[in-house]
């Protein structure tokens, strides 16, 4: 990593003395000789909106997924919150789980259940975490992304943007302090891709939530980022602000910005 | 040596056949293991199980019409009609019922478990519920199976029962049988060496049912063929088990008559 373009971008967007939510170190992820993380390495702070770009198969989903536990890596430490995820039980894991909220590229909303029994399903075991009625506050997270009137209505009958709104109030209602985007406006026309955009904006200014994108959208990039990694053979090749890498020489970055 | 082409079906044979236990040791374990979910347990044994009794009910009562029709002309050329009550009480209590009832479950729930898991396992639904801190496995996998494991019996009986009143209904058209005649024949021959073996291996077919359809669905590959392979190999591998635990439940049946 000595070489590695990540030197001559400062961090600026935090400052040192914050503690992270987030941290990632050294993480390497093999599919047999895949290498698909390679020792990547990144930090999180509250309240900022990190985008992560890179092309498809460089393992952006493969670190998404490391981070909530829904895969192992080989190596590596992943601290979230000051827990080290990587040595936590199953109970543990599922209460942390509790502070992350994910919104799957695909909605990922469970298809024999209804906009109300999805919402609900979070809530089902996590009860300590709710201080009004279940009833009250899938309601509110309707609300929160305009879509009440959909309450009873099967993800069947959505439409894809509202499939990824009511994933977004899924994710929201445990009212979680970090989000995951895995590709939040992938699939949408550019006006539904503005609102979910809109909606990642708001819960960040609402709640000062720590998000975690990835995107191939460079104008949605543009749009929510703090800070970007742009992740290259399963490294974080080049890190620091959408003006700073727009700005870099480097072909590779370059060719994102094109 | 074997040759490659007898090595490498046998290889996955084998693999397969590892990996299904795997799947049903940790079964075993997970079962005992608190929170249970009962609510989900409730609607997959209503799915699964009431929702198949028509199809069930209706194969039952054809099986009854058709094996008293075939075998009534034998039995009145050697004067034995009087012997069809107890002879079709026997062959469905022992062994067409259970069998037959058990292939068509896994036709319809072997299939739709390994699609509906299939299906969840590529759209990420699995992924979404293990992050929202549910396990997935004692939700979707043990739940199912505990469900096939109880129902499947219930509907064998159900399944037996329509077929003999099947039977009786030829018996009464073709002989003037009446319905207590014909059930006090049927039981008068019936012990419970012949009922116990055949509710056993039903509860056997029905955890080899909902065990392949989830593993086969748990373990769908990404995109849409993969939940078709999902469908497909768990009605076609669950029908080959059912045979073998059909033929084992025999011997050990066999051998516990001969005691």
């Amino acid at each position: 990593m000595k070489d590695s373009p990540i030197s001559r971008v400062s961090h600026q967007s935090m400052p040192a003395s914050v503690e992270p939510v987030l941290l990632v170190r050294d993480l390497q992820k093999s599919f047999g000789n895949n290498h698909v993380l390679n020792g990547f390495n990144m930090e999180l702070f509250m309240g900022e909106n990190l985008v992560i770009i890179g092309k498809s198969g460089s393992g952006k989903s493969v670190l998404i997924k490391c981070l909530v536990g829904l895969m192992e890596p080989d190596e590596g430490q992943i601290m979230i919150l000051g827990k080290d995820i990587t040595t936590l039980d199953q109970e543990e894991l599922d209460q942390l789980r509790t502070e992350i909220g994910f919104l799957f590229q695909g909605s990922a909303l469970y298809d024999s259940m209804t906009v109300r029994e999805n919402l609900e399903f979070p809530l089902r075991r996590h009860l300590d975490k709710i201080t009004s009625s279940s009833s009250n506050l899938i309601e509110d997270a309707l609300d929160n992304v305009g879509l009440r009137h959909t309450i009873d209505l099967m993800p069947s009958e959505l439409s894809g943007g509202m499939k990824r709104r009511v994933a977004l109030a899924r994710a929201l209602i445990l009212d979680p302090k970090i989000i995951l985007y895995d590709e939040p406006t992938s699939g949408l026309d550019p006006i539904t891709a503005k609102e979910i955009i809109e909606l990642i904006l708001n819960i960040q200014r609402q709640r000062q939530t720590a998000s975690i994108i990835i995107t191939h959208d460079m104008d949605c990039a543009r749009v929510i980022s703090n800070r970007m990694i742009l992740l290259i053979d399963g490294q974080n090749y080049i890190e620091g602000t959408y003006e700073e890498l727009y700005k870099s020489k480097d072909p590779q970055v370059q060719a994102f910005f094109k | 040596m074997l040759p490659n082409y007898l090595f490498e079906p046998l290889r996955i044979y084998f693999i397969e056949a590892g990996a299904i236990t795997r799947f049903a040791i940790r079964f075993l374990k997970e079962v005992f293991k608190p929170p249970y979910e009962f609510q989900e347990f409730f609607k997959q044994c209503f799915l699964l199980g009431y929702k198949t009794l028509p199809l069930v009910g209706v194969t039952g009562f054809i099986m009854g019409l058709v094996l008293t029709l075939q075998t009534r002309p034998t039995l009145v050329e050697f004067g034995a009609e009087a012997w069809m009550p107890s002879m079709v009480g026997i062959s469905i209590v022992r062994e067409i019922g259970p069998v037959v009832t058990a292939l068509i479950c896994a036709g319809k729930i072997g299939s739709s478990i390994g699609a509906e898991l299939g299906s969840m396992k590529v759209t990420e639904q699995i992924d979404a519920m293990e992050v929202s801190g549910t396990n997935p496995f004692r939700y979707l996998i043990v739940t199912r199976i505990l469900a096939t494991t109880i129902m499947i019996p219930i509907l064998v009986i159900l399944a037996d029962f329509i077929a003999m009143t099947g039977s009786y209904l030829v018996e009464n058209l073709k002989g003037a049988v009446t319905w207590q005649l014909y059930f006090n024949q049927v039981f008068a021959h019936l012990d419970f060496s012949d009922i116990l073996p055949a509710t056993v291996k039903s509860f056997f077919f029905g955890f080899a049912i909902g065990l392949v359809g989830c593993y086969k669905g748990y373990k769908a590959e990404k995109g849409t063929a993969g939940v078709g392979r999902a469908a497909n190999s768990a009605v076609v591998i669950a029908s080959m088990i059912l045979f073998v635990i059909d033929f084992l439940a025999v011997l050990v049946a066999d051998v516990f008559y001969e005691l």
